[in-house]
């Protein structure tokens, strides 16, 4: 078998493989993920959810959006006071537009 | 046809060549690649984690009115909400009774919320599924709260929240006002903020301004900000990963020039070997172009594949950590699949690109020496 | 037929450390034959071998190759006729490590465009002839001395050249196998090519093989003789 046929072969499969990854297998999963987005709205429209639950240990990461003017946000990305997601979330839009 | 069979003839001996040192090479193309995962992945997890916000979020309040006392949010008096039903365009005004409860056994917090019309009665509660996971010790089906006189109180778990929902629900304790405000002490004639519909959502700003003139120290907060603040939360660019990563990436960087270019004794002699048979300059050059281009594409191929089951498949295990951070809880959800192609282009042009060239450069200068040379060295 | 007409060659033109290879030499050589270029060391030989074969280009005078200049050709015209015209066999036959006999031998072919299993088969062929098949699939520095010599044999005949230029073949083989060596040569003169030998081993140019003997000395040549 020559090197360049394996070679080929490697990666024509791998672009079909990626091929199906990003085309095909987003409309075949699309259902699955429609049913858990349905339910996940559900629960914001009743519940008036505003945030998503990701950072939980303090109420200006796990309430993003309804964060105090002077909740300690970081501005830059080494911050380490809540590190690491002080650090991955910058000021919100609304600290950002309402600075005086 | 001709053009075909010399390239490919090219690529069996570049890949012979790298194959003579496995060890070596096989090593880099795991670094390589294992960068272009950790990237991808990134960029993968990121943009589809903002866009399940974008559509979940979608659903949110159209305005939440906090109030604001002394730059601290304060409990709003439930008086104001006839004031703000009142302003025109306001189809309802719901105030929301909700609150954190720190665990100290487990040391997590959680998010409490209080329903009028909660169904399962004053002793019960319904939790997300990262409750049940995190809160420890869950003894009949009963929660153990600490209220804020210090007395305990117990509360039956008559529900879940269902594990699709984890994305948002995983760290609620939902159970009646009346139980809610026994617990945490809230005053009845208080709510923690209100929500508010309104007929017509071009007129939030509007509306949001009269709010502010009726309501002392009031702060709406629109839903379109909410949306705004999760985009530009997981913009991939700003992320802790990126910078963390950009020492690697540099690293990386080093190790690829200085294998690329560093051309050693013997493959100097060899492309004077190669010169002295018959390759011209193209054709070493068309060599090393192929030997940048198979090791770097395998590498975006494995990488960018990698990152698409991480991320997809798998929930992204290895960001778990790093989004979790000090917080004890973290949510179990899917992401839907969903790959930007310009993105992807983007990377393969920041990776596979400058690879190959850094390959082809150095080679350059020792292709065009006569090829003579090899003669002389006997 | 190859002709030089008045071709020298100097190294280093200009400067301190100047150096001329070859002084105006004129030849000419017919097709077919085997012809020898002895002469001490340092006498020129393997400057006038790689000037014929286009690997280097000589400093005043041309060169003719079948009535066709090849002195100033553009890189890319000189690289197809070394490719085409030239086989070569180097001193210390210049083999890359770590790839096999067969993956060598073929090595000259890869340029040209042709087919794949075309070049396999003539490689097979070629390395059964010259009775290494058996070292196929081989690394080249597992070799002995003369299967590596063999290899390079090989390899300078994949694309069929007319001409087949061998620098001190024998420098590093024993009696035994110069000897087969010489009826290797034997066997190439009596295809029809023009083999040309850089030696200066008695073994060689008094081998009954050899049609002409060129001597050189200090870049110059002193005597040509034909042994028989």
């Amino acid at each position: 078998m020559r090197r360049s046929s394996i070679y080929l072969g490697f990666s024509l499969s791998c672009l079909v493989a990626l091929g199906f990854l990003c085309f095909i297998y987003p409309h075949l999963s699309a259902e699955q993920y429609d049913r858990v987005l349905a339910e996940q709205k559900r629960v914001v429209r009743d519940l008036q959810l505003t945030d998503l639950c990701l950072f939980s240990e303090a109420r200006y990461t796990r309430n993003l959006s309804q964060a105090d003017w002077h909740a300690p946000f970081q501005d830059n990305p080494m911050a380490f006071d809540t590190f690491p997601s002080g650090s991955l979330v910058r000021p919100t839009v609304l600290l950002a537009d309402d600075t005086p | 046809m001709k053009w075909l069979d010399r390239q490919r003839c090219l690529m069996d001996f570049t890949l012979s060549c790298v194959w003579r040192r496995k060890g070596k090479n096989l090593g880099f193309l795991l670094v390589y690649t294992l960068i272009i995962f950790v990237v991808c992945s990134v960029i993968f997890f990121s943009n589809a984690l903002r866009r399940q916000a974008d559509a979940v979020l979608h659903d949110a309040p159209e305005m939440i009115v906090q109030k604001m006392m002394a730059g601290r949010q304060e409990l709003m008096p439930l008086a104001h909400q006839e004031d703000i039903a009142s302003i025109r365009g306001v189809r309802s005004v719901e105030p929301r009774v909700w609150g954190y409860y720190f665990h100290p056994a487990t040391q997590t917090n959680y998010t409490l919320i209080g329903r009028k019309d909660f169904r399962h009665g004053d002793d019960a509660v319904e939790v997300g599924q990262g409750v049940l996971r995190t809160w420890g010790a869950v003894q009949e089906d009963k929660l153990y709260f600490r209220m804020v006189d210090g007395k305990a109180l117990d509360l039956k778990i008559a529900a879940t929240f269902s594990a699709a929902t984890d994305l948002v629900s995983a760290d609620l304790i939902m159970m009646s006002q009346a139980t809610f405000r026994r617990l945490t002490g809230m005053p009845d004639q208080f709510a923690t903020d209100f929500s508010v519909r309104v007929r017509n959502p071009q007129e939030c700003t509007t509306i949001a301004e009269k709010i502010t003139g009726i309501v002392p120290g009031a702060r709406p907060i629109l839903r379109e900000e909410i949306v705004r603040t999760y985009s530009a939360l997981f913009n991939w660019r700003s992320g802790y990963m990126i910078v963390i990563l950009s020492a690697a990436i540099l690293a990386f960087c080093i190790s690829a020039w200085d294998k690329a270019t560093g051309l050693s004794a013997e493959e100097k002699a060899e492309i004077g070997i190669l010169k002295g048979v018959g390759w011209g300059t193209s054709d070493i050059l068309g060599m090393k172009f192929w030997e940048g281009m198979t090791v770097s594409l395998a590498a975006f191929f494995a990488g960018v594949i990698g990152a698409y089951i991480h991320v997809f498949f798998f929930s992204a295990p290895f960001f778990e950590h790093a989004l979790k951070g000090w917080s004890i809880l973290y949510p179990s959800f899917r992401l839907r699949p969903e790959v930007n192609l310009f993105e992807l282009a983007v990377l393969f042009f920041l990776t596979v690109v400058p690879y190959t060239f850094i390959t082809i450069i150095p080679i350059w200068r020792v292709s065009v020496t006569d090829p003579d040379l090899v003669m002389r060295q006997g | 037929m190859i002709e030089l007409s008045q071709v020298s060659k100097v190294f280093n033109p200009g400067r301190h450390n100047a150096f001329t290879a070859l002084h105006g030499i004129d030849l000419s050589i017919k097709t077919g034959g085997v012809t020898v270029f002895k002469g001490p060391s340092g006498s020129g030989k393997t400057t006038l071998l790689s000037v014929i074969g286009c690997m280097a280009r000589p400093t005043t005078g041309r060169i003719f190759l079948d009535g066709t200049e090849i002195t100033g050709l553009p890189e890319r015209f000189a690289t197809l006729t070394r490719r085409q015209t030239f086989g070569f066999i180097f001193q210390n036959y210049n083999l890359i490590r770590g790839l096999t006999v067969l993956e060598n031998t073929m090595i000259p072919a890869y340029p040209t465009g042709r087919n794949y299993q075309e070049i396999r088969q003539r490689a097979l062929e070629l390395l059964e002839k010259l009775k290494i098949e058996s070292k196929v699939p081989m690394k080249v520095e597992h070799l002995s001395g003369g299967e590596q010599q063999r290899t390079a044999i090989a390899r300078a005949l994949i694309n069929d050249p007319a001409v087949v230029i061998a620098d001190e073949p024998t420098a590093h083989l024993d009696t035994e196998l110069s000897m087969e060596l010489l009826e290797i040569v034997n066997d190439l003169k009596n295809e029809g090519k023009t083999i040309l030998v850089a030696s200066h081993d008695p073994l060689i140019f008094e081998s009954t093989a050899v049609d002409r003997v060129v001597s050189l000395r200090d870049g110059k040549m002193i005597d040509q003789e034909t042994p028989r």
